[in-house]
């Protein structure tokens, strides 16, 4: 067999191979992405599903009904909100159960491992109803150790300054564990003859905590902070769960607003405009995110 | 000395951190064996006085959640054998197959992966609308039947193939469907492992998708029809958690059996590809 035809035949097989991943993405996520960006730009709502003839182009005028509605600009808040408290608190947690799962005293590494990355792989519908009932003023569990500790009990989902803290607690236990684990193999990546240096300087455990592991993570520090941020920007579920976007609209999130304009008021046109405008911000916090935390990185 | 209080320190933290990490879940249990009204009490009851099956009995009888749970199976099991199969051609391919625009396809395909899938999803409904597969359970597959993700992770681990084992097939005079199938699919076994696994649980714990393509009960998926539970019977502590319990039990065993192959495909998608 020549080259040739070996090469005309591995070039009609993968073709073969593609085909079908290529056709359902192109058709199931690339044609919508297109349509929709189209969509933002006409007056898409109930009455066009049935008569499509109806349709006009608006021009912009989705985006500036969007940010002038105070609507919006709350449920952008919130979503920073969780976005700015939730993040750290999250990567937070997660480097302490790595640095402790990590440590070289530490027996039973993988039962612990475990235990911790249970969260991540439960049903949040599931698990955020469970937390509903932990969250409760009076039968709560979590109330209830409030009071064993002799703080006041907090009326969690129903008092609009502590719905959102609340979420976010659901939030960094549902989701640590799965931080952690990427921290755990950044931990184990960084050389041991670093820490024997910094020893023989006379570095004790802070020291060499602040001037060894911390800038030896900071490429992984960039991916989790990055990876993390993308995901809460599109919380949905905690609040739809918990919450209806409720106490006051305390809690409703950027993609609640859109799923509440599309879905049930079937202003699809507008909803669709909400999305992009979702996707810009993201793009530019993790613009942002590179460029401050992707110096350290690249020092490291 | 130092050494056994840093010890006891650090598994006394171990500990405690297990303890929060396993508190929802364990009460979760415990308060789905309690009998009606029996979590609602202050304090609130860490173990079931008098245990009873009656919310696991009443999912099944009166609220039909058997059904749900078969809804969501069916999906989860038809999404996960799907999408392993097409993103495994398509991995190869990527990896090994020579042909022109290979590269630059590839790099289309991962600058998308940045696109939230929110962008898409007022059409996409429109097109599930238009096939007539809204309210059926095909109309909760499309997305996920392909993913972009899965193709890069497959890919990643096909480039270690070597190219002589696939050349030498070449000249005995093998197809490269054949190849693909004796030779390829069984290489690929643990990374084809590890992404049904991620598959299934994104797949069964998959809630908006779903929530905006099912309108009628019957079609519910079990995430959905949880949700969906949850405002007839807020008051119904108990039987909720029996819901949640059926909710997640499956999914936490599948991790539980899983989990080594679980958790090397999370290092892998973390590290830069």
């Amino acid at each position: 067999m020549s080259n040739q035809t070996s090469e005309r035949r591995q070039r009609s097989a993968a073709w073969g191979f593609l085909l079908p991943a290529l056709g359902l993405i192109a058709v199931f996520f690339f044609l919508p992405v297109l349509v929709g960006l189209v969509m933002s730009f006409t007056d898409f709502d109930v009455y066009a599903i049935g008569t499509p003839a109806s349709i006009r182009f608006v021009g912009l005028r989705n985006y500036a009904q969007v940010l002038h509605d105070d609507e919006f600009w709350n449920a952008l808040r919130n979503t920073f909100y969780f976005v700015a408290v939730g993040g750290p608190l999250s990567v937070l947690a997660s480097l302490v159960a790595a640095l402790l799962v990590n440590a070289k005293v530490a027996r039973m590494k993988s039962f612990f491992r475990t235990v911790y990355f249970t969260p991540v792989v439960t049903t949040m519908v599931a698990v955020a109803i469970v937390w509903r009932y932990l969250l409760h003023p009076r039968y709560g569990l979590i109330n209830a150790a409030l009071v064993a500790l002799h703080f006041k009990p907090v009326d969690w989902l129903g008092d609009p300054h502590y719905a959102m803290p609340a979420i976010i607690l659901l939030a960094v236990w549902k989701n640590f564990g799965y931080n952690m684990l990427i921290f755990i193999a950044g931990l184990g990546s960084i050389p041991e003859d670093l820490y024997e240096a910094a020893e023989l300087d006379g570095a004790g455990a802070w020291a060499r905590f602040l001037h060894v592991t911390l800038p030896s993570l900071a490429p992984t520090f960039l991916f989790v902070g990055v990876m993390t941020m993308i995901g809460q920007f599109q919380i949905f579920q905690e609040p739809y769960v918990m919450t209806q976007g409720g106490p006051l609209r305390s809690t409703v999130t950027v993609v609640m607003l859109m799923y509440e304009q599309g879905f049930r008021w079937w202003r699809m046109g507008l909803a669709t405009s909400i999305a992009f405008l979702l996707f810009v911000l993201m793009l530019v916090a993790t613009a942002i995110q590179l460029r401050f935390q992707g110096g350290e990185a690249r020092k490291a | 000395m130092k050494k056994a209080w840093r010890s006891i320190l650090v598994h006394a933290l171990l500990l405690f951190g297990a303890a929060l990490t396993l508190t929802p879940l364990l009460w979760m249990v415990s308060a789905s064996f309690m009998p009606t009204g029996g979590a609602n009490t202050v304090p609130p009851p860490i173990l079931p006085m008098h245990p009873t099956f009656a919310h696991y009995i009443d999912l099944f009888t009166r609220l039909h959640l058997a059904r749900d749970f078969g809804n969501s199976l069916f999906i989860t099991v038809t999404v996960t054998v799907i999408s392993v199969v097409v993103n495994a051609m398509a991995g190869y391919a990527f990896a090994k197959l020579r042909f022109g625009a290979r590269d630059q396809l590839f790099r289309v395909l991962m600058a998308a992966l940045v696109i939230p899938s929110q962008v898409g999803m007022m059409p996409l409904f429109l097109m599930v609308k238009g096939l007539g597969l809204v309210n059926t359970p095909w109309g909760v597959m499309i997305p996920g039947l392909a993913s972009i993700f899965g193709i890069f992770m497959i890919r990643q681990f096909a480039l270690s193939i070597p190219d002589d084992l696939l050349d030498a097939a070449r000249i005995d005079g093998a197809s490269e469907f054949r190849i693909f199938w004796t030779i390829v699919l069984p290489v690929l076994k643990p990374i084809l492992v590890t992404m049904a696994t991620f598959s299934f649980l994104s797949a069964w714990n998959d809630f908006m998708w779903p929530l905006i393509v099912l309108s009628d009960d019957a079609k519910y998926t079990l995430p959905v029809a949880l949700a969906n539970l949850v405002g007839e019977h807020v008051q119904d502590t108990e039987l909720m958690m029996a819901g949640s319990v059926l909710t997640v039990l499956p999914v936490l065993i599948v991790f539980l059996v899983m989990q080594r192959s679980y958790i090397q495909g999370v290092l892998m998608g973390s590290v830069k590809g």
